[in-house]
């Protein structure tokens, strides 16, 4: 009576749709270059995302070296310090965050988390890749065009996004910036297709919706949104096209360029700021969904306890994607916008603050008289939870108007972002690669070298955003080359700049540590077997590891319970897998 | 999959009406969408990201147009035409709107005989709609032509404000792409209901996946879908 949950005993319905018949590649090249297989996409989208995120990485080491130390390094001139600040962002932001959630743990994930063979039109899926790879080499490909990259920031906000006094702005780089972004969104959309029908209709057997592992619902909910969103950059960026390459004045106001009258006339600069943030919004989630469930399954998994409110979980998830679409305007309370609609973006922006709390809640109380290891993947998720907690609440302060105005465009919001969408979400990246990388090539990752690595990062995390908090409420602005002799500037600002800029450094010396990590137990890591985790969900009841092609050797698996039965009384193990069949009704005489 | 290309099975019957069948599809398992296609829900689910797209594009086209300050051209002087002497205002885009909706009529009637396996009847209606579509992209090819010429550019008109030739040229394009797609796909997909692929389930060259005649009826909602999309265009860029 007291170890099989009611829902685990449902008769198991026989199966809708019949096995299907994969694509099987007949050589090297379809087999590992233009796979159809969502595993093999997956590692070349995770790769490709961060060969573009190292980028991204030296760029921010470059930008620290001028902010801590102005005037010292020759090599960086005002232009380049804001081609490298927006490069960094939109690299980071769209490039590697939602290439690597979605493109590779969302490849990776879903079939296997669902029971499905692969995605359901694997050569779409392949495409997807392809056009992401050509989206990622053509904003490559600015750094070494005339003029070099975009310095728009990484909101490319109009006018001064195509004019001659921004770099990039009549050159190449604004260009190149907005063609790779429409790419990106083509491919993405080949994939995310793929990624939302495979969860709603190519289930397996037993496996409902309120089955699926969280991984598979913050994964699933965060590319419907992507899927909604990506449409208003994708005509932001067509239409800033136009302005730029046609001379149309969609977003241009009349304006005085360089002494004379320009060309333009009679757009609106607010209009592309509505549209942007209607897409950028929601792309904060699109990063912290797939984060949220993938944290949720790695803490259940490590405290070796069942999620807590699964169910609350769930329902939090879609109603901070739903609300997401209609708090954008909190970008804008300094946009020049009628201002009493500040009011209303500021109401619907604090009710997120329930459903995330929601959550926060529930991750504390799963670790609550858990069982827990202090794995590696399981010390990121914790620190995800301080960090994502203490991101969400400066958001508090600048989702209010009143707060939010003084506060914009300073160190404090540079400090904001990057806690609660920056910081936070890397590490659950970090957690999720040292929990599932057992999986991909069949060995863990070194301990050692894993514990040492989370710690700087962490640690060293906290060091750099924590005081730019403080830089902020003295009033530091963000994106600024260098503070000057300002008289509200004390010298100690400058010294915590310099501070900073020496953690930064330090941390990013640390990535390399757990790259060596990744490349090195690829051949010498200690063998993991199946299921090093003893973790319920199905990817890790393969037959095989790495799972072959098609998954699961001859019979599709059948899912009898939901993904968190840990440490069930009464069981013989710590853990139930998903697949195992309930114990016959008889067989319960001899239990406790 | 075979099962799941038809419309209608006997499951169906049994099934519960309203919302509480609906909350019973959802918490089913395997699939939410039953007896929906891989196809058909990727389809759909596309057609729904694509309506952002063109919302956004139309919701842009109102603001630009509320925000310039410069008058906006009359759209019925600017889209009439003078034939046999009488100056007829929007003629040609009555034309064109009629055109594409009598090819929603044709494509619907494709899907019905593909259903019935009607080879011959389902690829001449298809071919059909295909010219239908062809139709509508040339008689835009005039218009953009006679515009032009008249010196409506992207970047500005001869009679106001500039976003008039930017809305115009952009929205325009962009549907006349999608019908352009759509007749390329219409005549693929007649080529193979000609051939019989869907009698045999051959396989298709980009899905890798084996074909129906549901295939008729997911271009058909493409087509459907395109066709919808002109009829606010029409509302909001000609008839405003």
């Amino acid at each position: 009576m007291v170890d099989i949950p009611y829902e685990a005993i449902a008769d198991v319905p026989p199966a809708e749709v019949p096995d299907v018949e994969l694509y099987h590649p007949k050589s090297w090249v379809t087999k590992y270059v233009f796979s159809q297989d969502a595993k093999v996409i997956a590692v070349q989208y995770a790769l490709t995302a961060s060969a573009i995120g190292l980028v991204a990485l030296v760029l921010s080491w470059m930008m620290r070296l001028q902010l801590g130390f102005p005037g010292t390094f020759s090599f960086i001139d005002p232009n380049q310090y804001l081609q490298f600040i927006t490069m960094h962002g939109m690299i980071m932001v769209i490039f590697l965050l939602t290439a690597l959630f979605l493109g590779g743990f969302g490849n990776y994930l879903i079939p296997l988390m669902v029971g499905a063979r692969d995605m359901v039109f694997p050569y779409v899926n392949m495409l997807s890749y392809w056009v992401y790879l050509l989206a990622v080499l053509v904003l490559g490909s600015s750094f070494f065009a005339p003029g070099g990259p975009t310095g728009a920031g990484w909101t490319l906000y109009p006018p001064q996004a195509i004019l001659s006094g921004t770099p990039g702005g009549r050159d190449w780089g604004i260009i190149l910036m907005l063609v790779s972004l429409i790419l990106f969104i083509i491919g993405f959309t080949m994939g995310g297709l793929n990624y939302v029908v495979t969860v709603l209709q190519a289930r397996t057997r037993g496996m409902t919706l309120m089955r699926l592992p969280l991984t598979v619902w913050g994964i699933f909910t965060a590319t419907i949104m992507a899927l909604l969103a990506f449409p208003a950059l994708f005509v932001a960026s067509v239409m800033m096209l136009f302005d730029r390459a046609l001379g149309t004045s969609f977003f241009m106001p009349t304006l005085i360029e360089m002494g004379s009258l320009s060309k333009y006339g009679g757009g609106s600069p607010l209009l592309f700021q509505h549209l942007f943030w209607f897409f950028g919004h929601p792309e904060v989630y699109i990063v912290a969904l797939p984060a949220f469930g993938i944290v949720s399954d790695l803490i259940s998994t490590h405290a070796r306890k069942n999620i807590f409110g699964y169910r609350m979980m769930v329902w939090a998830i879609v109603a901070i994607g739903a609300l997401s679409f209609v708090v954008w305007a909190h970008h804008m309370y300094v946009s020049g916008m009628y201002p009493y609609f500040g009011f209303f973006f500021a109401t619907t922006t604090l009710i997120i603050a329930i459903p995330t709390a929601i959550k926060v809640y529930n991750w504390v109380l799963t670790l609550w008289r858990g069982d827990i290891h202090l794995t590696v993947p399981m010390l990121f998720a914790l620190g995800f939870i301080i960090t994502f907690v203490n991101g969400g609440l400066t958001g508090l302060f600048l989702g209010n108007v009143v707060v939010d105005v003084p506060l914009s465009a300073t160190m404090f919001v540079v400090a904001h972002f990057h806690m609660v969408m920056g910081v936070a979400p890397i590490l659950v990246v970090l957690g999720a690669i040292y929990h599932w990388y057992p999986k991909v090539t069949g060995r863990m990752l070194n301990e050692v070298l894993g514990k040492f690595h989370f710690w700087v990062t962490f640690l060293g995390a906290y060091m750099i955003f924590f005081p730019m908090h403080y830089l902020g409420l003295l009033g530091i602005p963000r994106r600024y080359y260098a503070l000057g002799d300002a008289a509200f500037i004390p010298p100690s600002a400058h010294t915590l700049n310099a501070f900073i800029s020496v953690v930064a450094l330090t941390v990013g010396v640390a990535q390399m540590v757990f790259l060596f990590n990744l490349v090195w137990s690829l051949f010498r890591g200690k063998p993991s077997g199946g299921n090093p985790w003893r973790a319920t969900t199905l990817e890790w009841q393969t037959p095989e590891t790495p799972p072959g092609h098609g998954n699961w050797g001859k019979d599709l698996p059948v899912v009898y319970r939901w993904a968190y039965d840990y440490s069930v009384p009464g069981a013989k193990e710590d853990f139930i897998p998903q697949n195992q069949p309930p114990v016959p009704r008889g067989a319960h005489g001899a239990g406790p | 999959m075979a099962e799941t290309a038809l419309t209608a099975t006997g499951e169906s019957s049994a099934r519960i009406a309203g919302w509480r069948g609906i909350a019973a599809d959802w918490s089913s398992d395997q699939r939410a969408f039953k007896n929906v296609s891989w196809g058909k829900a990727m389809m759909w689910i596309f057609l729904l990201s694509d309506t952002f797209i063109f919302s956004c594009f139309l919701l842009s086209y109102m603001t630009t147009r509320m925000s310039t300050t410069v008058p906006w051209p009359d759209t019925s002087e600017v889209f009439a035409l003078d034939i046999g002497g009488k100056h007829i205002p929007m003629i040609l885009i009555a034309i064109m709107t009629f055109v594409l909706i009598s090819s929603s009529g044709t494509m619907a009637m494709a899907v019905n005989f593909g259903y019935r396996r009607d080879r011959v009847k389902t690829a001449a209606l298809m071919l059909a709609t295909a010219a239908f579509g062809a139709t509508f992209v040339s008689m835009q090819g005039f218009e953009w032509t006679k515009l032009i010429m008249e010196g409506v550019r992207p970047w500005g008109n001869p009679w106001g404000a500039e976003q008039f030739g930017s809305c115009f040229f952009l929205i325009t394009g962009f549907h006349g792409t999608h019908v352009t797609i759509g007749v390329i796909f219409l005549i693929a997909i007649a080529r193979k209901v000609l051939r019989g692929d869907f009698d045999v389930e051959r396989r298709g060259f980009f899905t890798s996946r084996k074909g129906y005649y549901e295939i008729v009826e997911i271009t058909g909602l493409y087509w459907h879908f395109v066709d919808l999309v002109w009829v606010f265009i029409f509302a909001f860029f000609y008839l405003w």
